[in-house]
């Protein structure tokens, strides 16, 4: 028993995990004392913990997005120190193998997606005049279900072994004949989880935009992140599906002895290749889509001008969400599929080329005689054009099949993920952050501090990255644990840079605590001259988000509501407004389907099986739940709209 | 959130904005559930053939049993749309009896799956043996743990109309639970079609 | 006009300057910008291309970018004789801006597509059939097949120069990729099938070749030497091999299978009388040999000289 507690359940014998260990209990006895001490226990689950607000669920998915950010990140700058030099001994090729797997996941699964989802949660309903999602349940299921993925995925280090196969988990060897440790058990059982959240998230938002936008409010009058988000949500619609299959066919090869990607009993290893990318490059348009979204609503903003072409903008999403599915191939192009199928995929990856370049130039339309104000959220979308522009073009030559033989595995193709994602997503989740934390928090973020973020992680990255398409062109393999002498210079002022990143990253989320403690409150809800409805709220945003909806003419609402003088305060028309109740459900549901994924992660199907059944169980005490939420009564209404308008009215 | 007026005519299950909304949203879920099932169906197509050195398929897929699942499956489909024209009709007893039909049925398709598994695994092919088998496992098994999950849910129903009656509420959920089981028949037929007829052929 | 066609000249003068920056600096280490044979040159012929015509792109965006920012900034003395807040667009302009990004796509397509298909056939130029090499992997070592001089090498690899070498790619495990930049790009080693790729060297002398595909904890040794000399020299040494080295038996073969790191060796027989990987029948002669054993790992350290294994 305690022979298998030592040796088997916990990670022990590296000086680096147990130093996470201590961190990770300290922590949580600090976060539990604090909790206890401010008596808070009952205002987190009143507030948050069994929330259906959406506000409050995207704000809850942002938090889990930086921290999952600094997680991925510490990895990040354990793998560049240990590249720094030739013949370091930071970390041993297994454990470095563990890092970047780790990193990869956790980056595009746990950062990436949630912020994107965290954003959309926020920005959607407030956008569309809408008084929440179309599911608030769901939606709380949502985020449970994607919190305790990633919780299960992050306990894998000190619990069992983190996996090691890389976030694309190629088999044979992450199968069962190669990797029969528990590990890579982690990776299938965390992302399916959180995958299911994800999944319902786009169900749930593809409804909301078709159904409950405002009075007049077209679809080709919609905000243009609004629009990203339904494209969005159509990609994850129609991509998750196949990651759901594809998690679950290897994970039955793992635990139950199935032979669809062994090497016994014939099965084809290559059909995992194709199933993870023909969900995987999609994966990369769902993060990136709602990043072209932010970066369009803050140019027009910041420029003070309409955005330039709206309605190509918007058929340019279309054509790369439809370009998103025929592409998968380029991510093996050296399987030997022959050269008229690397043709094919050749050109329509080079394709994808087109539609962003549209929305680049239109974006450049936008400053065109505009006036353009350098706010902090401007910066962020700014350095993404440059920035992003040589990631795509890289991709572009990546996408050119007979070059890519050589490109392949190597650092040139780690230089060019990293420019669109850095540049693009993380960039975009920024600026979209700082754009509308004033909307979330009744404060901006302090303009000098977050200037002073912003360069050095401009700076960072571009010292981080830009090296390492020379060093692709040398030689260097991705996902090698040490690194040739003649590798050396270029990899050092890499690993520079990434602590150039890093300290950028800190002031970041320095910049949170600063400003909640110093910068002035917001006060009149419209903190940037905004152009689109959310603006049109009071800051906070009460409960119902709009006492009345108004009646939409253009895709800048707010806009002409500010010509007109028109308000979302209506006393005429003030109706109850219908609200959902908090639910304790989701994240009880999660936290048992937790369990049941820790189960079977270990083949330990005592604890599996009583863990589906308590889901079931869930599901019917959910299904006779004919709880229909409140009404929020008229003179509520008028009291909460008139405290927060006094000083204007 | 959506508005509390309630519609005074139009299908019932249509006539509060929620149950709108859970009806469209049941459908892209459907949406979702075909990607799911094709991906089942490409791995099925991809691993077609590979059988290792376990018995082939053409040696044990029986066609009457196909066939009898076939029959159970559609005629259920059937029976779920009478329930669903007595429920428009506002009839709780026709809805119940027709639903109780459709249930029956549905047992009976399941009752013949698991002795169709159970009657290769003594053949000696069971999920375990080679690629193909474990393909056609999963594609049909996925699907008749749908049809299990659906015989639960509708019995859920069942429960919930005896006690409440024929409601908004009660009606958008029988409706949706005849939209899952249309799908799942329209899923059978392609697995008919797709293992059972092309997998005796070839 | 005449100012545009001088501007555009100019504009192409950058980034011709740049590459050809690349090419001279080729020479100092950037292996992939300085082949050492015909199928690397006619990759690197396209990376260039490609680097000169994604750099007018990139010229463009920054040109345009940096006007857009500094002419429109707002500025204490701003007047409003150029703010246009109502203008939404202007489809002349949006027209050439996707017709162009076609035209450039289109110009990347063709040379690409001619060096695909190029790519699948032997070098042209060389008058003598290719030398058939069949290079199989397990983690985490190479094996050099020659079929036709029945010897074996085992994580190195000489060949002729100027003489196209056909590999034939497989491996027992994990998937990986033979990649030897100097010589051209890659191509996967996959279990249970064969993959055929062509190189060739021009000049003699020695090139680093490795598995670029991540399979696991001995990836970053998963590598060989290439020795590149000439006919008689080969020929020598194939004969040598053949008269000298001791024949590769069965026992010796399931033991290089095992999973672990293994020296240099030669043989003068092949394993290819016992598996051939390529075929289907090869994909599961490692798991029957070592069902349950095949998940050992070897930990790699980068310091105190070089690499070694733990226990
Ligand atoms: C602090 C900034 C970052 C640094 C210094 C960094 C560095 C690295 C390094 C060194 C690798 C491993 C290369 C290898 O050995 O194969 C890597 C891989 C990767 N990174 Fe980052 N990274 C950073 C941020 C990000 C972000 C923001 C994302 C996603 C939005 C991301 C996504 C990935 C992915 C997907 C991989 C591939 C993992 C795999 O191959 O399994 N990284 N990164
Ligand atoms: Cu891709
Ligand atoms: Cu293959």
């Amino acid at each position: 028993m305690w022979d298998f507690i030592w040796n088997d359940f916990l990670v022990t014998g590296e000086p680096l995990i147990y130093g996470a260990m201590a961190s990770i209990v300290l922590v949580t006895v600090l976060i539990v004392f604090v909790l206890t001490y401010f008596k808070l226990w009952k205002w987190l689950w009143d507030e948050y913990l069994t929330t259906v607000d959406h506000k409050k669920i995207g704000i809850m998915y942002i938090i889990a997005a930086l921290a999952m950010l600094f997680r991925g990140g510490v990895d990040a700058l354990m793998m560049r120190t240990q590249l720094a030099l030739p013949g370091m001994n930071f970390l041993n090729s297994v454990h470095y193998n563990e890092i970047f797997t780790t990193h990869g996941t956790t980056m595009i699964l746990f950062m990436a997606m949630p912020f994107i989802i965290g954003l959309m949660n926020v920005v959607v309903p407030l956008q569309i005049g809408a008084r929440d999602v179309a599911f608030p349940f769901l939606n709380a299921l949502s985020f449970w279900t994607f919190f305790f993925g990633a919780m299960l995925f992050n306990i894998s280090f000190v619990i069992g072994g983190s996996p090691s196969a890389g976030w694309t988990s190629y088999v044979p060897m992450a199968g069962p004949e190669l990797s029969p440790e528990i590990n890579q058990n982690y990776y299938l059982l965390a992302l399916q989880l959180s995958g299911i959240g994800t999944l319902a998230t786009g169900i749930n938002f593809l409804v909301t935009i078709l159904r409950m936008r405002a009075p007049g409010m077209t679809l080709m009058k919609m905000p243009i992140f609004t629009w990203s988000a339904l494209i969005t949500s159509i990609i994850i619609i129609f991509a998750f599906p196949i990651l759901t299959i594809a998690l679950a066919l290897m994970t039955m090869d793992r635990i139950f002895g199935t032979h669809f990607f062994t090497l016994a009993g014939e099965g084809m290893p290559m059909m995992w290749a194709n199933l993870f990318w023909l969900w995987g490059h999609p994966e990369v348009y769902i993060v990136i889509l709602p990043a072209f979204g932010v970066f369009s609503e803050v140019i027009s903003t910041f420029a003070r001008k309409q955005l330039f072409g709206y309605k190509a903008m918007v058929y340019a999403m279309c054509v790369i969400a439809g370009l998103s599915f025929v592409v998968w191939v380029h991510h093996f192009f050296t399987m030997g599929a022959g050269a008229g199928v690397n043709s094919l995929f050749s050109i329509t990856t080079m394709l994808i080329a087109v539609p962003t370049g549209i929305k680049i130039f239109n974006w450049l339309g936008t400053m065109y005689k505009g006036r353009i104000r350098f706010n902090v959220p401007m910066l962020w979308a700014l350095a993404f054009i440059p920035n992003f522009t040589i990631g795509g073009v890289t991709g572009v030559m990546l996408g050119m099949a007979a070059a890519d033989y050589q490109y392949h595995n190597t650092y040139f193709l780690i230089a060019h993920f990293h420019g669109v994602l850095i540049a693009g997503t993380l960039f975009g989740m920024f600026a979209g952050l700082t754009y509308w934390y004033p909307k979330m928090f009744g404060h901006k973020m302090n303009e000098k501090i977050g200037k002073v973020s912003f360069w050095l992680t401009v700076i960072g990255f571009n010292i981080t990255f830009l090296p390492q398409y020379f060093l692709g062109l040398m030689g260097m393999p991705r996902r090698t644990y040490t690194i040739e002498p003649e590798w050396m210079p270029l990899n050092l002022l890499s690993t520079i840079g990434a602590f150039i990143l890093a300290g950028g990253f800190v002031i970041f989320v320095y910049n949170i605590y600063f400003s909640a403690r110093y910068e002035p409150r917001e006060k009149t809800g419209d903190a940037w001259d905004g152009r689109s409805l959310e603006w049109a709220t009071t800051t906070p945003v009460p409960h119902y988000n709009f006492a009345t909806v108004p009646y939409v003419n253009s895709h800048e609402a707010y806009w002409d509501m500010k010509e007109t003088g028109a308000t979302t305060y209506d006393e005429s028309k003030l109706e109850p407004i219908h609200m959902p109740n908090y639910k304790g459900m989701p994240i009880i549901m999660s936290a048992i389907m937790f369990v049941a994924s820790f189960g079977l992660v270990w083949h330990w199907f005592w604890l599996a099986i009583p863990g589906l059944i308590g889901v079931i169980i869930c599901m019917v005490i959910r299904s006779f739940d004919y709880d229909e939420g409140y009404h929020v009564p008229i003179e509520e209404i008028k009291r909460t709209e008139e405290q927060a308008r006094g000083r204007k009215e | 959130m959506s508005e509390h007026a309630e519609l005074k005519t139009g299908p019932l299950e249509y006539r509060k904005e929620e149950g709108t909304l859970t009806i469209l949203g049941f459908w892209i879920f459907l949406a979702a559930e075909v990607v799911l099932f094709s991906t089942l169906f490409a791995t099925y197509a991809v691993l077609f053939g590979r059988y290792g050195d376990a018995t082939p398929a053409p040696e044990l897929f029986e066609m009457p049993i196909a066939l009898a699942m076939t029959f159970l499956l559609l005629t259920s489909s059937f029976t779920c749309g009478i329930a669903i024209h007595m429920m428009r009709k506002e009839s709780l007893k026709g809805l119940l009896i027709w639903l109780s039909i459709t249930l029956a049925l549905g047992l009976g398709f399941l009752g013949f799956e698991i002795y169709e598994f159970v009657h290769y695994v003594h053949e000696g092919a069971s999920i375990q043996s080679s690629a193909f088998w474990s393909a056609f496992f999963t594609l049909t098994g996925t699907h008749g743990l749908h049809v299990t999950l659906g015989i639960a849910w509708c019995l859920l129903i069942i429960i919930q109309l005896v006690r409440v009656g024929l409601t908004p509420t009660t009606a958008r959920k029988t409706f949706v639970i005849g939209l899952y089981w249309h799908f799942l028949d329209v899923v059978w037929i392609f697995i008919f079609t797709a293992v059972y007829l092309i997998g005796m052929v070839v | 006009m005449k100012n545009l066609v001088s501007w555009f000249k100019r504009l192409f003068m950058v980034p011709g300057l740049f590459a050809l920056l690349l090419v001279a600096s080729g020479c100092s280490g950037i292996t992939v910008l300085d082949p050492k044979g015909p199928v690397a040159r006619t990759q690197q012929e396209l990376i260039i291309f490609s680097i000169t015509l994604m750099s007018v792109i990139i010229i463009v965006v920054f040109v345009l970018f940096f006007y857009m920012i500094i002419r429109f900034r707002e500025r204490p003395n701003w007047t409003d004789k150029d703010y246009d807040p109502h203008q939404h667009g202007n489809t002349t302009l949006e027209i050439i801006w996707t017709v162009i990004p076609f035209i450039i796509v289109a110009a990347l397509s063709v040379p690409t597509v001619t060096s695909l298909y190029a790519l699948e056939e032997p070098p042209e130029g060389s008058d003598q059939e290719p030398l058939v090499i069949h290079a199989d992997t397990s983690n985490w070592k190479w094996y050099f097949s020659y079929p036709e001089q029945n010897i074996e090498t085992v994580n190195y690899l000489h060949i002729p120069e100027d003489r196209p070498i056909e590999f034939k790619l497989s491996g027992a495990d994990s998937m990986t990729a033979l990649w030897i930049p100097a010589l051209g790009g890659q191509k996967y080693n996959m279990a249970g099938m064969q993959n055929t790729l062509y190189l060739e060297a021009e000049e003699q002398g020695e090139f680093a070749g490795r598995n670029a595909n991540y399979n696991g904890s001995g990836f970053a040794e998963h590598t060989f030497t290439v020795t590149s000399e000439s006919e008689e020299d080969f020929n020598e040494w194939v004969s040598d091999i053949q008269n000298n080295a001791p024949e590769l038996t069965k026992e010796r073969f399931d033991q290089y299978l095992e999973p672990g790191l293994a020296d240099e060796a030669e043989y003068s027989s092949t394993h290819l009388e016992y598996v051939d990987f390529g075929e289907n029948d090869g994909r599961s002669y490692i798991t029957d040999l070592y069902s349950g054993d095949l998940g050992e790992d070897v930990h790699l350290y980068g310091g105190e000289g070089g690499p070694w294994e733990e226990e």
